[in-house]
């Protein structure tokens, strides 16, 4: 946390124009991150109301991606191995599908949710658009093909190899989904951060069904959107590494958590 | 010791956040991205969030599209600034009451090396005569904004149809925002037509500056417009109604007339007074 107090809060004194203590400068601000640590680190009110706005766009832009891969992994986990395991008609042609919508625009998706939403569309009584829901669905229906895909895949593999022998042992087909993501559950990882990493950088659909409301719909892309198209191309940027830093740590802990796990269950055995 | 103070802030953000983003009641404000980008609701909105509790949320986008928002029944009131387009939505039967809040103006800006000798004057017309015989480049909003609206309604005082100026390779329509425009001027050393809110708060000016202004044809009026309950009873009337009141209030006016950029006033309170 420490290091992120450090990093960022002079810039975010440029989310809202007119508080503006600072000169643009093209060093990216290190300049100005190193004199906010060093001279104007107080918790005084300006300090709280940019730091505020700043952890704000950042906790909502991580808990509505959060929330959209747990929704999508809940639907993609089970959906992805059953394609692997039931045969019946068509399922040839669902794949093809779900591969096909990895490449689904972000902006169409915004679109079509934003007519279904409206107040004057199909599910308009629900009262969603403008609001961090709609956001949350929106990044669903785009992180289920790629996680469904990438499951797909290893479960195809992994039940070529040992589907028979969970049908000798007993198991149902039914049964078998749960056994299949056991045994590729290294991949699953993979697809759960492929999914979290289309979500958490999509800028078109959450921009069309969140509105970019400052402080209730604005994420981490939208307001780079925003800066960029104010001429704020520093803090648009620094903004962008903020996002990539928490791209990669959240992959560390995944990553480093998932090898405790994995340390932890050899030792049982 | 700059740790602790570090963390203290943090926590203190944190309890600001929890508490902070509580308002009871909201409404969602429909507005141009010259209001939003200005700083100006920025600046207005707590006062009056301070006040009556009621939290506006504010989708900025071209006038445009806002009053199609409206129009689809997506917002609770609108904040936008182009006349004609707004008696439109007055004359469908959309909005009930449509009142004036305030004034500022647009400006030619463009590249300080002025290929049009267009620099100093105050005449907007013969500015763009002058840019369209020249052939300079011109950036377009295209996007149905108020300032989109106003350019071409200028054009063809100029002599201009929208329709001929788009096969001109020397008008260059980017269907973008207001910065985004900017942006792009400032890339392509070309002029284009801007509001000066928008203007002040830009931080990429380049090479660009203020080419014409001051022309009484460029006077941009921003109008609160409050819906027809007949068309859109799902829409917050009435807590919109306390915030468009407040808007025309003298307190409102105080807080638009307060706000200012570097020093500058930049919206002209004009309730009491449409211009």
């Amino acid at each position: 946390m420490r290091g992120l107090s450090r990093r960022v809060p002079a810039e975010i004194a440029r989310l809202n124009p007119g508080t503006g203590i600072v000169p643009a400068s093209p060093d990216f601000g290190l300049r100005r991150w190193h004199r906010w640590v060093y001279v104007e680190n107080s918790p005084s009110a300006g300090n709280v109301q940019r730091l505020r706005d700043f952890l704000e766009i950042v906790v909502l832009s991580v808990s509505v991606s959060l929330a959209a891969t747990a929704v999508a992994a809940t639907i993609g986990l089970p959906l992805g191995a059953a394609l692997a395991i039931f045969p019946f008609p068509g399922r040839r042609s669902i794949v093809v599908l779900i591969n096909a919508f990895l490449g689904l625009p972000p902006v169409v998706v915004g679109l079509i949710l934003y007519l279904a939403l409206s107040r004057s569309g199909p599910l308009g009584f629900l009262g969603l658009l403008f609001t961090p829901a709609a956001m949350v669905i929106a990044q669903t229906i785009l992180a289920i093909p790629i996680i469904s895909a990438l499951v797909h895949r290893a479960s195809e593999r992994a039940w070529a190899r040992y589907g028979d022998e969970l049908i000798c042992d007993g198991a149902s087909r039914l049964q078998a989904i749960p056994q299949i993501l056991l045994i590729v559950r290294a991949e699953l990882l993979t697809a759960v951060l492929a999914g979290f990493g289309r979500t958490v950088s999509e800028v078109g659909a959450v921009i069309l069904v969140g509105g970019n409301i400052r402080g209730l719909t604005r994420t981490m892309t939208t307001t780079i959107a925003l800066q960029t198209s104010q001429g704020d191309l520093s803090l648009a940027l620094a903004l962008g590494a903020v996002l990539v830093g928490i791209s990669i740590s959240i992959s560390a802990t995944v990553f480093a958590l998932a090898g405790q796990a994995r340390t932890a269950g050899s030792d049982e055995t | 010791m700059r740790a602790v103070r570090s963390i203290l802030t943090i926590v203190a953000a944190i309890v600001a956040i929890d508490s902070g983003s509580a308002a009871e009641q909201s409404i969602i404000l429909a507005s141009t991205t010259s209001v939003e980008s200005s700083g100006l609701l920025a600046s207005i909105l707590p006062q009056f969030t301070a006040r009556t509790g009621i939290a506006v949320n504010v989708v900025a986008q071209g006038t445009g599209k806002a009053l199609d928002t409206a129009r689809r029944g997506d917002a609770d009131l609108l904040l936008v600034h182009d006349p004609e387009a707004e008696q439109q939505f007055m004359d469908e039967g959309h909005g009930l009451t449509r009142r004036q809040i305030a004034w500022n103006d647009f400006i030619i800006v463009g590249p300080s090396a002025d290929p049009a000798h267009v620099r100093g004057g105050s005449d907007s017309i013969a500015g763009l005569k002058a840019i369209a015989s020249a052939k300079a480049p011109f950036v377009s909003r295209g996007d149905k904004s108020g300032t989109n609206a106003a350019e071409l309604r200028l054009w063809k005082i100029a002599g201009q149809a929208p329709d001929a100026l788009g096969k001109e390779k020397w008008y260059r329509d980017v269907g973008g925002g207001m910065g985004q425009a900017l942006n792009a001027a400032s890339a392509m050393d070309a002029y284009t037509l801007s509001d000066r809110g928008t203007w002040l708060s830009f931080n990429n000016k380049g090479s660009l500056i203020i080419a014409v202004e001051g022309d009484p044809r460029l006077i941009n009026r921003y109008d609160v417009i409050e819906l027809n309950p007949q068309k859109h009873a799902g829409a917050k009337l009435a807590t919109s109604k306390v915030f468009a009141d407040w808007l025309v209030s003298s307190e409102g006016q105080q807080a638009i007339g307060a706000y200012q950029l570097n020093g500058q006033k930049l919206f002209n309170p004009s309730a009491g007074s449409p211009k």
